[in-house]
């Protein structure tokens, strides 16, 4: 875009490209494998229809929605910890560490436990105005004048322990069933269908694609408080408006999938280490990612113990503190 | 043609700068809490000046430097820029004329020198415009006049101190401001990379009519490279003038609460000072009477 990457990473166009294919790749996998697998022949037709109900059935009414919120999910909480992460210019930061999500799940289970008959609609918008919540508490336990990273960070460490208290009180009280809160609490995504799509995929369009646009910002705030204001940000106006987007991506994601861990924190470092440490392109590369990352573990999730399945959560776990810990020790 | 050694030229007086003045303020007061750190202080600086800011620790010249850059707000006075009030001017507007350097600026270790000084480019650019021929040529000057052109593949992080300085230097000329505000850009650097920056800056105030104000620690490198010292204590302005005007053995020891000596330069003639551990100079007088 402005001049050459420069060096040993990718260029940035070359690398969101790959990343694009390897979403679609990661989908079709998905959408194919299951108790009946699909050949890719049975695959497009069922896609496109050419008189294979079997297929249709599987692919339009059991599987594509699944394997889209997990695209969707994926995507969300990666653009939520690139934003968190140039907020607070803090390289550990992320929708749980904050304790983002951790409100937004509070929000949810709070809607779920108090009024059962609740339409799923309303998780959403409530998850979401949990992490706004949750966000403004951090917010508030961190000003003093003006925002400084670190003490943002260390807020929302002692958010996230409060409002992951508050839900385990609210769960202790309830009658809810054992397995779908555990399932909630780990991150899983069974039995996700068309709704789930809808609810979350607005958000995605709209606030996600905000997040991708204001790369450039992102990349202003890099150079520090003083800088960025000298270069004419009104910085706290601005950090404002990045962390109610990122609440509105981590609560639209914890609305489907409950607290998923690792995410929004590893796939930023992904990207960052394919591509530079120019937001612009990070924001498009680690959704990207992060959303064939999640369609691969929620696949394997459903299928490595099949007929039975474990929470989305635990693999994205597996997976990611790994790479985290290698991240740092790569890094540092 | 930027070569920072070339520089080191003679003083020039203050009165052949003289354009009109850039920045006012007036009758400033900055406290933080109950501490006032500013009380009412006054000042103008004109088109092509090339000033430094003395004073004593917690005597107000860092806060001065950032009130005048509008990172902090005084609860009283005025700043005018241009002769328009800062306050009805955006944020974005004055940073597209005024660019403010820090003590030690940082920013993502592997971000090249390049695209540091691109970022610079942000007041003139919108969130969806794309880079323009007038952003490039501006970025090519920039890295030109820091003497960083050829360093601009490295990342920041492979930098020696002299030449991050110099990119932060080119980071905030890509905006093509009219005045340059800088907090001790020499508090990190070896003499010898100091010498080079202030020449630079030398060297940016004379070709390219760069307005240039900076608070330095060094009272002599003030007095070396300012066309014009303004010496703070306790939140007011206690002298401003040229070097030679300043920079006395009477004003510095008294501005600094200290015992100094100011010599002349053998080759310039402007003042160095020599500030004397208060039991030594006791020794030389009782002692050594005939050679002081």
């Amino acid at each position: 875009m402005d001049s050459s990457a420069g060096g040993r990473q990718l260029a940035p166009t070359g690398a969101i490209a790959a990343a694009s294919l390897l979403l679609i790749v990661a989908i079709g996998i998905a959408v194919s494998l299951g108790a009946v697998r699909l050949s890719p022949d049975r695959l497009i037709g069922g896609l496109f229809d050419t008189g294979d109900a079997a297929a249709r059935q599987i692919v339009w009414h059991l599987r594509l929605p699944r394997v889209l919120v997990a695209a969707l999910v994926g995507a969300n909480l990666s653009l939520a910890g690139v934003l968190l992460q140039g907020v607070t210019r803090n390289p550990l930061a992320g929708p749980h560490v904050l304790g983002l999500s951790a409100g937004a799940g509070f929000a949810a289970i709070t809607v779920v436990v108090i009024a059962p008959g609740a339409p799923v609609e309303l998780a959403a918008p409530a998850a979401f105005a949990g992490a706004i919540a949750a966000a403004l508490v951090v917010y508030g336990l961190a000003w003093r004048g003006g925002i400084s990273p670190v003490r943002f960070a260390l807020s929302g460490v002692a958010t996230a322990a409060l409002f992951a208290a508050l839900s385990t009180a609210v769960l202790a009280s309830s009658d809810l069933f054992t397995q779908s809160v555990l399932s909630f609490l780990a991150g899983g995504l069974f039995s996700r269908d068309w709704d789930d799509v809808r609810q979350i995929f607005p958000y995605t369009l709209v606030i996600g694609g905000a997040a991708v646009v204001v790369g450039g910002t992102l990349n202003v705030l890099a150079l520090g408080d003083d800088i960025a204001r000298s270069l004419g940000m009104r910085v706290e106006r601005t950090r404002l408006f990045l962390v109610v987007l990122a609440a509105g991506l981590a609560g639209s994601a914890v609305a489907v999938s409950g607290m998923l861990a690792f995410v929004g924190l590893v796939m930023p470092h992904v990207a960052r280490l394919i591509v530079g440490n120019d937001n612009r392109v990070i924001a498009p590369l680690a959704a990207l990612l992060g959303a064939s990352l999640l369609v691969f573990a929620d696949t394997f999730a459903r299928l490595v113990i099949a007929p039975a399945e474990i929470p989305v959560g635990i693999v994205t776990a597996v997976i990611g503190a790994p790479v985290f810990l290698l991240l740092i020790r790569t890094r540092t | 043609m930027t070569a920072p050694e070339s520089a080191r030229g003679p003083q020039i007086p203050r009165s052949e700068a003289g354009g009109a003045p850039v920045l006012e303020a007036s009758d400033l007061v900055v406290s933080y809490g109950a501490r006032e750190v500013l009380r009412g202080l006054s000042l103008s600086f004109d088109e092509g000046e090339f000033a430094a800011i003395i004073g004593p620790n917690g005597s107000g010249k860092s806060t001065l430097l950032r009130t005048l850059a509008r990172l902090i707000r005084p609860q009283q006075g005025r700043i005018a820029f241009d002769g328009r009030d800062i306050e009805d001017t955006t944020p974005r507007d004055l940073a597209q004329r005024l660019a403010f350097l820090p003590q030690a600026p940082e920013g993502p270790a592997d971000l090249t020198i390049e695209d540091l000084v691109w970022r610079g480019r942000y007041p003139h650019r919108g969130l969806f415009a794309s880079a323009s021929a007038e952003d490039r040529a501006a970025v090519e000057r920039a890295l030109l006049q820091a003497g960083v052109d050829e360093l601009r593949h490295r990342a920041l992080a492979t930098l020696s101190g002299g030449e991050r300085q110099r990119a932060w230097i080119a980071m905030s000329l890509s905006r093509e401001p009219d005045l340059l505000l800088l907090d001790e850009p020499t508090t990190f650097l070896d003499i010898g990379h100091q010498a080079e920056l202030l020449g630079l800056l030398g060297t940016l105030n004379r070709e390219r009519g760069l307005t240039v104000v900076m608070v330095l620690h060094d009272v002599t490198q003030a007095a070396q490279y300012a066309r014009r010292v303004i010496a703070l204590h306790d939140g007011r302005v206690m002298h401003d003038g040229t070097p030679a005007e300043v920079v006395t053995a009477e004003r510095i020891s008294s501005l600094f609460d200290a015992t100094v000596d100011v010599l002349a330069d053998p080759v310039t003639g402007v003042p160095v000072v020599v500030p004397r551990a208060p039991t030594a100079v006791a020794d030389v007088d009782g002692s050594d009477s005939g050679d002081a």
